[in-house]
């Protein structure tokens, strides 16, 4: 079958899930909504995979395809079409996506079972699965911005699934508001871009600037770091995270898919696909690096001291996503998109296993009331474990270990690569180290701190929530495996599969980066990097394991440094004080009472009219008179008069 | 046939009128049959304004020419293109739906309420179809008139001032525009439009400052309609007093007559005075969008908050048309029926909430989405696409606008960015706090979701909404040509217009 309708068949089937669900589901029963659910998804994955199957087959490949379905908006010399881009990224994340996606609907069947809502929920996940498709495969800026913007609304309903909690309600809006704060770099770097090259269609753009004379260096650099603030929004960056610890109030198999597999990472993504626009601006694509090294390493800092296991995990999330924008930032995409991959198994299973935790607790989530949990939840204990070891780097058997070397290989050797953001980067690999097993331990291992009553009916998960849970397992572990390291005489064949997307890109950097003095060479690159998950781990084995004390007193020693980082570096209190209330203040007593109500309506307009009136006062004794009846009567002379006219000359 | 497509355009201006005068005719009968009549009356039209606007490229315009006075020569000069024919269609749109509305809750003297919305509408689409400067303002003034007496009598309790506050701010502009159309004949000899225009063309009758004065005359005019900050006073009174169909209708088309003037008149006529005056007005449309997103933040009253997020879609509406560049223009014009939809809808949703709990103080509501979640719903996806959200009808006149002001100033841009994100501020916050959380107070919990009608009015609004966003090309391509043709005469005839797009480097681009 041809590409575009199998990718018109990818796309589709969660939108009409959605609406299906959305309009009938009141009436469905719950396994009708999950069966459309579910199998819309699925469906999804199964299109992704034979669209990923025919395309590596053709002829063009590895040439983008594209497809224009029709013309969305024309006006003037602005043309969006609805289109399709596809070439091997796009069909990394598509798959990415729709494995993910379809496993955690899967999940959802029985996690969200007695949660109330069902269909909404149904409704919104099919959603969100369909604005992901749109924002991967879509063929330019504005099409990108429409499945941007959406996963953006179905983050804002799903956060605020439980909505009649305030809570809830204040972190869907928080997330939508911040988010759109990025957005809005997206809108204008997106202007600044049509109006430089004259077409927001990727290719057409992509070969643009290619061509660009080197005065546009400037431009191009403005235009790099305004997408990246739509990226920073979106990917939860520095200074702009602040809404992703907050969305961990929307249900578990939400912040595993939403905000830690796919849509957190759209802007990495967002910086991927345009790699050529950041090669052009370089000051762009260190800015990326730093920010994101930076971010990697300050989430990471919190997230030593969260007790909220999902809190734990969502800091975890931004600092993994700064990671990513590392690798692109240094130069190295395909490392960069590589780390997303596999985040996205290791992160959402994280996120799926702690639901399982919460669904056995009843509810809790504090880390400090659990303990000794592997004895009843084995399954759940055991994927978690795996998942762990992914993200804390273990060698060989944790696919993050694989990606985050490339990327601090990157950091360090890449075209932009700076020895101080290697070992920034390095340090916030054993962080991650430790705080994962720290949860893992204070979690799973050690003497039970369960309240007795939640102690009572500890359960494992029923199998629609495990078979995911070991399906993810399975592909943590085999993620890292696709791109063998050169350190150890492999191929790194996930970058040469990507080498043609960034190839210009990367040639553009090559050829303006200086030679790299200092070089540790990739076998000391990994050396530390094992040496860091060592470190990182041993500690938290030691601390929350054999001698749990020592937390404790380094809690008291350094107490003003703990509550800092308890209290996540008083981020929101920041904003709220410096940001949201002078705004609600001058917005209500100043803009309002006194320059609406008071200088412009009081002085100005009514002032005039009163003014006007003492006049008439003395002017009236003249007229005398209904004005409304004079004006009818006007009406109906010029009616009469026209209607004369008409039918005299017709 | 042949006359009735001779007629169209006179038909579709009259058949409300006419509807009325049956109304008229039926005497003190129950309402019921005056609202049936005006439905029908309403919905005719509909039609025929469809006809207008499927139409009107092939049959010239529909084109009517009839001399009205001898001395002065006025006409009764009608045609349409593709921005007046785009008015009358969301006319002819929304007042079925105002008739709909007010079904149910205009029930003292329905049958003259009945009478005054036709009216009104004979007098709106006389104003988007007449090419006579006179005949223009004819009818601009006679819509005046159905208005301050729908908001006078049938609305809230403030009703008599906002009425008065609203004629007298509008009549203040059209004393400012007929001197202008005075001036203008004086000097063209004509109050034809086209003849107007060829003139002041071809012979560059307007010394420059002529033509700053009698830009500022007819712009005042179209600003206080808009209304442009700081004219914007009259606005949240008339708004919140006038019952709901009188604020679709005001909020819907009335706004859009001041952009609609300044695309038709001010750019046109004055081109080096709009190119002198568009920093000013930019910088006023910018102030607009920010303010009346900041004041509508801190609204405790739903209607009023509505009624400043009006201040703030339509401030992006005079940007894009000042930007005078074909992406922005068509975006704000997009803009004008969009927000006629949006803002018409959010309108009609405050109003049935005002129907059953008699207030639309924002703190007496919360957790409406439990006992009203149907309601709940269409609030969300109206309040969506009044955010200016993707796939919806606001994002494509917002996109095309903020795309396009770049081209004169990145700082426009920014700004106008920095509006839509307030836009999700104030929308977002009301929101949640009229439909999210506990029910707090008794009366909420056994609200009435909708009923039948309302689900009718309100899945209709939600199809055009949803459908101008996914497939808007069919609207803009009508619009394209004229929009794209009136900018080129524009920007050659006024070499003042400065690029600061990077875009004409020879090297790049097409």
């Amino acid at each position: 079958m041809n590409l575009e309708i199998l990718l018109l068949l990818m796309v589709l089937p969660p939108l009409v899930g959605a609406a299906l669900n959305g309009i009938l589901g009141r009436r469905f029963s719950q396994a009708t909504v999950s069966l459309v659910g579910c199998g819309a998804s699925g469906l999804s994955m199964i299109f992704a995979l034979l669209s990923a199957w025919i395309y590596t087959k053709s002829a063009s490949q590895p040439e983008p395809f594209t497809w224009s379905y029709f013309k969305w908006i024309q006006a003037g010399t602005l043309r969006a079409d609805y289109a399709f881009y596809y070439d091997r990224l796009t069909l990394i994340m598509t798959l990415t996506v729709t494995v993910v996606a379809f496993l955690i609907h899967l999940y959802s069947r029985g996690y969200m079972e007695h949660e109330g809502g069902y269909y909404r929920f149904f409704t919104y996940l099919n959603l969100f699965l369909f604005m992901m498709l749109t924002l991967v495969t879509a063929g330019n800026y504005a099409l990108m911005f429409v499945g941007w913007e959406g996963v953006g609304l179905c983050s804002y309903l799903l956060i605020g699934f439980y909505f009649t909690k305030k809570s809830a309600s204040d972190a869907g809006k928080k997330a939508f508001i911040v988010t759109r704060i990025g957005d809005a770099g997206f809108t204008i770097g997106v202007a600044m871009l049509f109006w430089t090259v004259h077409s927001l269609d990727f290719k057409v753009v992509f070969n643009q600037v290619v061509k660009l004379p080197l005065e546009f260096q400037g431009v191009m650099t403005a235009i790099g770091i305004l997408l990246f603030v739509g990226a920073a929004g979106k990917s939860a960056q520095l200074p702009l995270y602040v809404w992703l610890p907050d969305a961990m109030e929307g249900p578990t198999p939400v912040s595993a898919l939403i905000h830690a597999a796919t849509m957190v990472t759209a802007g990495v993504y967002l910086v991927a696909r345009s790699s050529i626009i950041f090669a052009h601006g370089p000051a762009a694509l260190a800015i990326v690096a730093i920010v994101g090294c930076l971010t990697a390493f300050f989430a990471a800092t919190i997230a030593l001291t969260q007790n909220d296991l999902k809190r734990m995990l969502a800091y975890s999330t931004i600092s993994q996503l700064g990671y990513m924008f590392l690798g692109c930032g240094a130069g190295v995409f395909a490392a960069g998109i590589f780390h997303l991959m596999t985040h996205a198994f290791f992160k959402s299973l994280l996120f799926l296993a702690a639901g399982s935790v919460m669904h056995a607790m009843s509810g809790e989530l504090d880390m400090r009331k659990m303990g000794g949990l592997r004895h009843k939840l084995k399954i759940t204990h055991a994927t978690f474990l795996i998942a762990t070891i992914a993200i804390s780097g273990v060698p060989l058997i944790g696919s993050g270990f694989f990606s985050k070397d490339e990327i601090l290989a990157g950091a360090m050797e890449g075209p932009l690569g700076k020895p101080w953001l290697y070992w920034l980067g390095t340090i916030t690999a054993a962080l991650t180290a430790f705080y994962m097993f720290r949860g893992l331990c204070m979690t799973f291992y050690g003497k039970s701190r369960v309240e007795p009553r939640a102690a009572h009916h500890l359960h494992e998960s029923g199998y629609e929530m495990t078979v995911p849970l070991m399906v993810l397992a399975f592909f943590s572990v085999v993620a890292g495996w696709v791109s063998w390291p050169t350190a150890w005489n492999g191929s790194e064949a996930f970058d040469r599969y990507l080498e043609p997307v960034f190839a210009p890109a990367n040639a553009v950097l090559r050829s303006g980066a200086a030679e790299q003095s200092a070089s540790l060479g990739p076998g000391a690159i990994m050396g530390f990097s094992i040496l860091a998950a060592g470190i990182g781990i041993a500690l938290a084995l030691w601390w929350y394991l054999k001698s749990t004390e020592i937390p404790e007193e380094l809690a008291e020693r350094f107490a003003d440094f703990y509550r800092i980082l308890i209290h996540k570096y008083y981020v929101d209190e920041a904003y709220n004080w410096l940001i949201v209330r002078p705004l609600r203040t001058v917005s209500e007593k100043f803009l309002w009472r006194d320059v609406d109500a008071g200088a412009i309506d009081g002085i100005m307009v009514n002032g005039t009219g009163e003014g006007t009136a003492d006049l008439g006062g003395v002017l009236r004794k003249i007229q005398s008179g209904n004005i409304p009846s004079y004006a009818a009567w006007v009406l109906l002379g010029a009616v009469l008069w026209l209607l004369y006219i008409l039918t005299a000359n017709a | 046939m042949d006359w009735l497509n001779e007629h169209t355009l006179t038909i579709v201006i009259f058949l409300p009128l006419l509807g009325a005068v049956v109304i008229a005719l039926l005497g003190r009968t129950r309402a019921s049959s005056a609202r049936a009549v005006a439905l029908l009356f309403s919905l005719l039209t509909f039609l025929v304004s469809m006809r207008v606007y499927l139409g009107f490229e092939t049959c010239h315009g529909f084109e009517e020419m009839v001399p009205w006075m001898g001395s002065p020569p006025v006409n009764y000069h009608l045609a349409v293109d593709g921005l007046s024919a785009f008015m009358i269609l969301l006319t002819g749109f929304l007042t079925p739906l105002c008739v709909l509305v007010s079904w149910k809750s205009i029930t003292e003297r329905a049958n003259e309420f009945f009478i005054f919305l036709l009216a009104l509408q004979t007098g709106m689409i006389g104003v988007f179809a007449s090419l006579d400067l006179l005949l223009f303002f004819f009818f601009w003034e006679v819509m005046l008139i159905p208005m301050y007496f729908l908001i006078g009598i049938w609305g809230h309790e403030r009703r008599v001032y906002a009425s008065i506050k609203f004629v007298l701010y509008t009549m203040l502009g059209s004393a400012l525009m007929l001197t202008g159309i005075i001036y203008l004949y004086n000097v063209t000899g004509s109050f034809d439009l086209p003849r107007v225009m060829d003139h002041l063309v071809n012979y560059s009758a307007l010394s420059p400052v002529a033509e700053r004065w009698l830009f500022l005359a007819f712009f005042i005019a179209f600003a206080i309609k808009v209304p442009v900050f700081p004219f914007h006073t009259w606005l949240p009174d008339a708004h919140v007093e006038a019952p709901t169909a009188g604020s679709v209708i005001l909020a819907g088309v009335l706004l859009k007559m001041g952009t609609y003037g300044m695309l038709r008149f001010c750019l046109p006529l004055f081109p080096d005075a709009a190119n002198a005056f568009a920093p000013v007005i930019c910088f006023l449309a910018i102030v607009g969008i920010i303010y009346g997103a900041l004041v509508a933040m801190v609204q405790p009253d739903l209607k009023k908050l509505v009624a400043y997020s009006s201040v703030a879609h339509l401030g992006f509406c005079v940007l894009g048309i000042f930007i005078m560049r074909p992406e922005a223009v068509e975006g704000a014009i997009y803009q004008m029926f969009s927000h006629g939809v949006s803002t018409g809808a959010l309108f009609m949703l405050v109003g049935m909430l005002y129907d059953r709990r008699h207030t639309r103080l924002i703190k007496e509501f919360g957790g409406l989405a439990t006992s009203m979640p149907i309601y709940s719903t269409f609030f969300l996806i109206v309040t969506l696409s009044s955010l200016g959200l993707p796939i919806m009808n606001g994002f494509v006149g917002e996109f095309l606008i903020i795309v396009g002001s770049f081209y004169r100033h990145a700082s426009y841009t920014v700004f106008a960015s920095i509006g839509v994100v307030l836009a999700a501020v104030y929308l977002l916050w009301a929101y949640q706090r009229v439909f999210y959380g506990e029910i707090t107070k008794e009366k909420n919990r056994n609200i009435a979701d909708c009923d039948l009608r309302e689900k009718l009015i309100l899945t209709i609004m939600v199809i055009v909404i949803i459908g101008m966003g996914v497939y808007p090309q069919p609207f803009l391509r009508r619009l394209d040509r004229g929009v794209t043709t009136m900018m080129f005469r524009l920007n050659r005839k006024s070499l003042l217009l400065t690029d600061r797009a990077p875009a004409r480097h020879p090297g790049v681009g097409r």
